[in-house]
């Protein structure tokens, strides 16, 4: 495969940097030998057609393929500071999901209350004091532009809230454990432009604190909400840089002509 | 001429249409006949309970501690009835949610697919055991072996059946709450998981509450099978009617009432013989409080997610 066109970028904090990954379903090959780097507090976005591997790329973050059988991964992907290569056999995925949240494509708040749905991370993890539950549960939901909407129905179904409300409680969700890296795969595409534009707001404020990867299939959200961008092509990464550079000078025509909407 | 052969074509055919109308007066009939069967079910047990209560009161009937209905002073208290088929389906119930519900999570969250190939058609096998085999089962097998570890529990108890009925009923539990949990979204699941949830945690906290809808049903399907089982507890459990809620006692449940006067020869019009319909009505009621229970807790919590 090509090397990807990679633009030089300026010597900012990495959080991870993946190295000649490559993903397969079963015999299928969804990723090739991809490379790139992941930096620390920026939103670096996925973008390209369906089925280029952007998803397929963002799972392999949290391991997400290892939940269904005959997944395999290959090369690295190292979490910085650690230096820990979260893909390694060795490393246990659920130790990985505690320090990197995703908010996926739909909504998909559990069966519980908005408090509930929040606190999960937490409990899972053993946390039982109330206190700590309650203040933790509050930051996450304040984190996502939540909690004046929610605050005087902490205990109602999850179900009730607006599809954009489920998408921030998710949100929140993700937050609750203080992530390193928050992963969203579409996180807007089951959204109305409204609720998109607050979700995008919200990630633009994240990135103070976070590490985002976000798979989008519009590139206009690619544009407003990215430092960086990845732009993939049948599981090649066909080329990598500055979100502002790559949208006004692509370097590869297949970039060029998929972002200017000939393809895709 | 053209438009001719069209109409032609298109003309209706009436062997056709009187063909399908009549596949359509027997496909009716067919589903009629299961209402028309449950009707008249439900107006026999009326009419024949209705003679009944011209000769015993409805409060002696719903109050008395007494059913002895053959003998020379008949009593007619449904209460010693009532008693034993709650306590033998209690006590089955408490066998049947526990295995049932973990079976199904284990199906449904862990097994690998050909375990579940394999044990899928024994659990059906276990349902498809004739109830009389169960009965002595109960009679012959379990008792004794439960009067190793109580010596004092008698030949005749309720403990024996109930946990025969209990295991009868486990797949009627596990394959109905399995299939509920299978029907939850992968999405959930996942997101369980993207939290760092364990499999055990993502069973137990997300996926059982998501399809506890199905789960319920499950568990009263169960219920009512239990209130609703006659051979196991008519052979084991002693058909002494008797007052009581001590699983080691012997006792009679409706059920096995209705059975024993079947069996024997009682004029047709006594009140021996129309007491088994007024037992028979209290079944019914019971069954039908329980049936439209579940139906009312499945829309309750219906698409919960």
């Amino acid at each position: 495969m090509p090397t990807p066109n990679t633009q030089e970028h300026t010597a900012a904090p990495l959080k991870a940097e993946v190295k000649n990954l490559s993903f397969y379903y079963g015999k299928v090959q969804a990723l090739k030998d991809v490379s790139m780097p992941i930096t620390e507090k920026q939103v670096t976005a996925l973008i390209g057609p369906s089925g280029c591997g952007k998803s397929t790329f963002l799972r392999c973050f949290n391991r997400m393929h290892d939940l269904y059988p005959g997944n395999r991964y290959e090369g690295e992907i190292v979490l910085h500071p650690d230096n820990i290569n979260i893909i390694a056999r060795q490393v246990d995925p659920m130790e990985v999901r505690m320090r990197i949240s995703m908010v996926f494509q739909k909504p998909n708040p559990f069966p519980k209350s908005i408090y509930e749905n929040v606190a999960y991370g937490l409990r899972v993890r053993g946390m039982r004091n109330k206190h700590e539950l309650d203040e933790k549960v509050e930051e996450a939901l304040r984190g996502a532009a939540l909690w004046s909407e929610v605050k005087d129905r902490l205990k109602h179904l999850a179900f009730n809230l607006s599809g954009g409300q489920q998408q921030r409680l998710c949100i929140a969700r993700a937050l609750a454990i203080d992530p390193e890296i928050v992963l969203f795969d579409e996180p807007t595409s089951a959204l109305d432009p409204i609720a998109t534009g607050s979700i995008e707001a919200l990630i633009t404020e994240l990135k103070e604190k976070v590490t985002i990867l976000i798979v989008t299939h519009n590139m206009q959200q690619a544009a407003r909400v990215s430092d960086y961008t990845a732009f993939m092509y049948l599981g090649d990464l066909i080329e990598f840089g500055d979100t502002d550079k790559m949208f006004i000078n692509p370097k590869r025509k297949e970039t060029e002509d998929y972002i200017t909407g000939r393809f895709g | 001429m053209k438009t001719q052969t069209a109409s032609t074509r298109f003309a209706r055919n009436p062997w056709v249409h009187r063909r399908e109308k009549l596949i359509e007066a027997v496909l009716f009939l067919a589903a009629f006949s299961a209402v028309a069967i449950t009707l008249a079910i439900v107006v026999i047990l009326f009419y024949e309970s209705l003679a009944f209560f011209e000769h015993v009161s409805i409060f002696e009937f719903l109050t008395s501690t007494q059913w002895s209905p053959l003998f020379e002073n008949p009593q007619y208290g449904i209460l010693p009835l009532v008693a034993g088929t709650l306590v033998t389906s209690a006590v089955a119930l408490l066998v049947a949610i526990p295995l049932g519900s973990i079976i199904a999570i284990y199906l449904s969250e862990f097994a690998p697919h050909k375990v579940r190939e394999v044990v899928k058609p024994f659990l059906e096998l276990l349902a498809s055991v004739p109830t009389v085999v169960y009965g002595y089962f109960a009679l012959l097998v379990v008792t004794p072996l439960l009067q190793t570890l109580m010596p004092d529990l008698p030949g005749f108890n309720m403990l024996g059946p109930g946990i025969v009925i209990g295991i009868m009923i486990v797949p009627y539990v596990s394959s109905l709450s399995e299939d509920a949990m299978r029907a939850v979204p992968m999405s959930l699941r996942e997101g369980s998981y993207a939290m760092g949830a364990t499999r055990f945690q993502t069973a137990v906290r997300v996926v059982t509450p998501a399809a506890i809808s199905g789960i319920i049903a499950a568990y009263i399907l169960g219920m009512s099978r239990a209130i609703g089982e006659t051979m196991v507890v008519a052979i084991a459990a002693g058909q002494q009617p008797n007052f009581t809620f001590d699983p080691t006692e012997a006792a009679a449940t409706i059920t096995a009432y209705i059975v024993q006067v079947a069996l024997g020869d009682l004029p047709h019009g006594s009140i021996g013989y129309q007491s088994i319909f007024a037992a028979g009505l209290v079944l019914f009621l019971m069954t039908l409080a329980f049936n439209v229970l579940g139906h009312m807790v499945r829309t309750r919590y219906r698409e919960l997610y």
